[in-house]
């Protein structure tokens, strides 16, 4: 636990901040991007999830071990979501009659 | 001087006369309100007790009902939940509190040199969150039970199945809540409560194998516990997000409910492999071999088991792409696991070696851990586990492991700890007697199920085709035995709390911090907190490692 | 009070199993940030299927994103911030030695804010839900295209806001025997390790909510209002 104290100017500032990406996200929302708005949505969530966690949660001044702990937090959250995309995704990629028969062509010319 | 911690020789037989954490307070409230780590052990050791023999009668009632191809004992709708309660019940109320919750809520702040763990009262809301996700799962066993197998798996058990799978999902549920707060627990103590001197790489191998199973509660169990809450809540709301008819997909529930189960097996056998490499070295009087191989191969096996769950789900429609990923992945996570083979067997050579009963229970774990391990090298292959998914193979490989691995280092450790824990000495006659016997119990009830697996006897089935019966009914037999040998060291242990000789502090000559202290210890563990200058396991030096402040 | 005598050498709040004040910070901070950390893959149970029926019916998501009103995420989103704001600022008047009624004044400012986040939530938004034949399993009826994928994701809606804000209800409650602590006169410059701890807990619920806004609200892009 830090005894760092942090200004309340940093505090508003961080609040602001986070009011304006609100904003932000919100009228971004209202323009066709394409897939870019899923992009640009996480990106300004993943922001003001960091400026929760480093300024209202101390994580900027804290030990390493702390950090260490939530970045395993979130790595392990990845792990279960690519893993399990790697079947929900890549299932349609086999054929229904006989697996490897879609690779057959590929071993053909490499054979 | 303070003084010395270790006592004056008591007289044989005569009841410990000091204060200690067992007489320091009567009456039940002072059990049932204590936040001694100690006492919460052993309300931890007698609640997994029971639920243990409960789990085994329905394994015994199985056994029973096998040795008749037709079945011998009940009906088809019993049998399947007979093997879902015994599953049920020996995973999630045995076999993943069993070394933690006790030998660990025991040891592991008299290790690191505390005087308790960092939270004391969470560690009891953890017993009492245990025992209130007991008596809901007892209830459902008695009001009906649950046939869905211990793996819960939608559509049948969201829509299907006419058992009593709520009450039974919210046992798990809540029961989850105190494995994940013990392992926060132990985390927190580890790093935070080490005493002077007692730097990572000097600590207990069981320290180290405690840590790496707590790392896997804390991320595993929330994922198991948000599934099983889906699961109820869809088969509450006849709707849900497993549920194919508005496009959910069964699978799901695998992909989520593995990510917690494959690493919770690692739950139930890395506490296991962290008193054999106190056993193995304490009983051949040596230093372990390789400290940092064995140290960081626990770290490694809690950290793959993340990334082999669909091993389980090769057959289930997973892409086999993802199985190949799957395949490689399970066949890496052998590989810290003989590390600590190796190490414990170049521990063991040259040792001048005993063989009181935790030796004989820690040797019998080598061979048959070994065993097990290697069976699922076989499973992890994609093309053999097609054939061996579903058998009997799959049964003796894992019984192998939680039965030949997990409950005998268990074993091993009670008996180890035990004149730690009650400073009385049990007799070890009997108790290597009773180590013969469940040795020789175990491999006659399932050495035989690696045969009609292969052969391919389905597993889950209440009846089978004939040619199977002799393998059938001599597992049968080796049951029967093995259920007299786990009744034998129940016996004697509490015969010995009574009638037991008195223990000393250090009847092993073992080296530890908890080795000197009393037996039974005081309350507070300690009267000074030891200053640690000397390497673990340092069996070759005369004297022991601490400093007296 | 605190027993002079046993307590003369540590200040009041501190539990024996400990060295000093200083081993006890970081052992209950460490505590609480490993709990988030299973509070994390909890809800990631959660935002891991939601991301994989994404990935496999995006339009249905999509359509069913665009029924949500996004006036009431966007505020609720504004009052969680709030919320934030005045519970740091609870914490740091504790830490600069602040009079209890100014640390009181920020928790209920918390409170009411969270409060309000509940309001909103309950009484307008799974109201009209309702009302609309939006809710899965109570008369869910939706006739549009993509119906069972609307359905999914509807499931989906309720169960992580439902989940969410039953964390915030227990925040609530934690907030309520932290004023009454406060009221108590129990935390002083050195000792208010249990604000600085349930604030931990306080600004996760917070973060889980700046990622569900998006997920649930925007991903359907809105470019498209009044077209649905």
């Amino acid at each position: 636990m830090s005894e760092h104290i942090v200004p309340v100017r940093i505090y508003i500032g961080v609040f602001l901040a986070l009011m304006a990406l609100t904003a932000l996200t919100t009228a971004v929302a209202f323009i066709d991007l394409g897939r870019w708005n899923t992009v640009a949505a996480l990106a300004i969530a993943v922001t003001k999830m960091f400026l929760v966690v480093l300024f209202f949660m101390h994580l900027k001044y804290s030990s390493g071990l702390t950090q260490l702990v939530l970045l395993a937090g979130f790595f392990w959250l990845a792990i279960m979501v690519t893993l399990t995309l790697s079947d929900e995704l890549t299932r349609w990629w086999t054929q229904t009659s006989g697996s490897w028969s879609a690779l057959l062509p590929f071993l053909l010319r490499l054979f | 001087m303070s003084t010395a911690v270790i006592d004056a020789l008591p007289e044989a037989s005569a009841q410990p006369s000091r204060v200690n954490y067992l007489n320091a307070s009567y009456g039940i409230r002072s059990w049932l309100l204590t936040t001694d780590h100690k006492r919460i052990a052993l309300l931890y050791l007698s609640s997994i007790t029971l639920m243990f023999f409960v789990g085994g009668a329905f394994a015994v009632l199985m056994r029973l009902h096998l040795i008749q191809p037709q079945g011998a004992l009940v009906e088809p709708d019993t049998y399947n939940k007979l093997f879902t309660l015994h599953g049920v019940i020996m995973i999630f109320f045995f076999l993943i509190p069993s070394i933690p919750a006790t030998l660990g809520n025991f040891l592991v702040p008299m290790m690191v040199g505390a005087r308790d763990l960092a939270f004391p009262r969470l560690n009891l809301l953890s017993w009492y969150i245990y025992a209130i996700g007991a008596i809901f799962t007892l209830y459902a066993t008695i009001s009906g039970g649950v046939d869905t197998g211990w793996t819960f798996y939608p559509p049948y058990s969201s829509t299907f199945s006419h058992t009593q799978v709520v009450p039974v999902a919210l046992g798990v549920f809540i029961t989850g809540f105190s494995s994940i707060l013990t392992g926060l627990n132990f985390v927190v103590t580890i790093h935070k409560m080490r005493a002077p001197g007692l730097t990572w790489f000097r600590l207990p191998l069981f320290i180290w194998a405690i840590y790496a199973t707590s790392i896997i509660m804390i991320l595993g169990t929330p994922v198991v516990a948000i599934t099983i809450f889906l699961l109820g809540l869809e088969r509450l709301l006849h709707v849900g997000i497993f549920d194919p008819k508005i496009g959910g997909d069964p699978v799901l529930f695998q992909h989520l409910f593995w990510f917690y189960s494959h690493p919770a097996v690692y739950i139930m056998i890395l506490p296991g492999l962290g008193v054999m490499s106190e056993l193995v070295t304490c009983f051949s009087r040596k230093r372990i071999f390789g400290y940092s191989f064995v140290a960081f191969s626990s770290m490694a096996i809690a950290i793959i088991s993340f990334l082999v769950w669909g091993h389980h789900m090769f057959v289930t429609g997973q892409s086999v792409y993802a199985g190949l990923i799957f395949s490689v992945l399970s066949f890496l996570v052998a590989i810290p696991s003989a590390v600590k083979v190796f190490n414990w067997t170049a521990t063991l050579y040259k040792g001048s070696i005993s063989y009181q009963a935790p030796m004989l229970y820690a040797l019998g774990f080598i061979g048959l851990f070994t065993m097990g391990g290697l069976t699922g090298l076989f499973l992890a292959s994609l093309a053999t586990d097609v054939h061996l998914n579903g058998t009997y193979f799959i049964v003796a490989h894992f019984h192998y492991i939680m039965v030949g691995g997990a409950v005998m280092a268990y074993l091993g450790g009670i008996h180890f700890w035990w004149p730690k824990i009650t400073g009385r000495m049990y007799p070890d006659g009997w108790a290597r007697f009773a180590a013969l016997v469940i040795f020789v119990g175990f491999n006659l009830t399932f050495f035989p199920q690696f045969i009609i697996g292969y052969l391919g006897m389905p597993r889950r089935y209440a009846v089978y085709p004939p040619e199977f019966q002799v393998l059938n009914v001599m597992s049968s037999a080796g049951a029967s035995i093995l259920g007299v040998g786990y009744l034998i060291p129940l016996i004697y242990l509490i015969w010995s709390m009574r009638y037991g000789p008195a223990a000393g502090p250090n009847p092993w000559q073992a080296k530890g911090l908890e080795w000197e202290t009393p037996s039974p210890p005081p309350t507070e563990n300690f009267e000074e907190i030891p200053v640690v200058t000397e390497e673990a396991y340092d069996y070759a030096a005369p004297h022991t490692g601490v400093a007296r402040g | 009070m605190a027993d002079l005598a046993a307590h003369g050498v540590h200040p009041p709040g501190f539990a024996h199993q400990f060295e000093d004040m200083e081993q006890q910070r970081d052992a209950g901070s460490l505590g609480m940030w490993v709990f988030l950390v299973t509070e994390i893959m909890f809800f990631g149970g959660l935002f891991a299927s939601y991301i994989i029926y994404r990935a496999l019916d995006l339009r249905a998501f999509e359509t069913g994103s665009r029924l949500l009103d996004i006036r009431f995420g966007a505020a609720n989103t504004a009052v969680l911030i709030g919320s934030s704001l005045t519970m740091a600022l609870a914490i740091r008047s504790a830490q600069v030695g602040k009079p209890k009624s100014q640390i009181i004044f920020y928790l209920i400012m918390t409170m009411i804010l969270g409060a309000l986040f509940l309001g909103l939530k309950f009484t307008f938004e799974w109201r009209h839900d309702y009302v609309e034949h939006l809710v899965p399993g109570f008369g869910f009826a939706y006739t549009g295209p993509f119906a069972h994928g609307v359905e999914l994701f509807f499931c989906f809606y309720f169960f992580m806001t439902g989940l969410h804000a039953l964390h915030m209800i227990i925040g609530l409650g934690i907030l309520t025997v932290l004023t009454i602590m406060a009221s108590r006169g129990r935390f002083t410059e050195q000792y208010y390790a249990p604000l600085e701890i349930s604030g931990l807990y306080w600004h996760f619920v917070d973060i889980v909510w700046i990622f569900l806004f998006p997920l649930l609200y925007l991903i359907g892009g809105r470019y498209v209002l009044g077209g649905n």
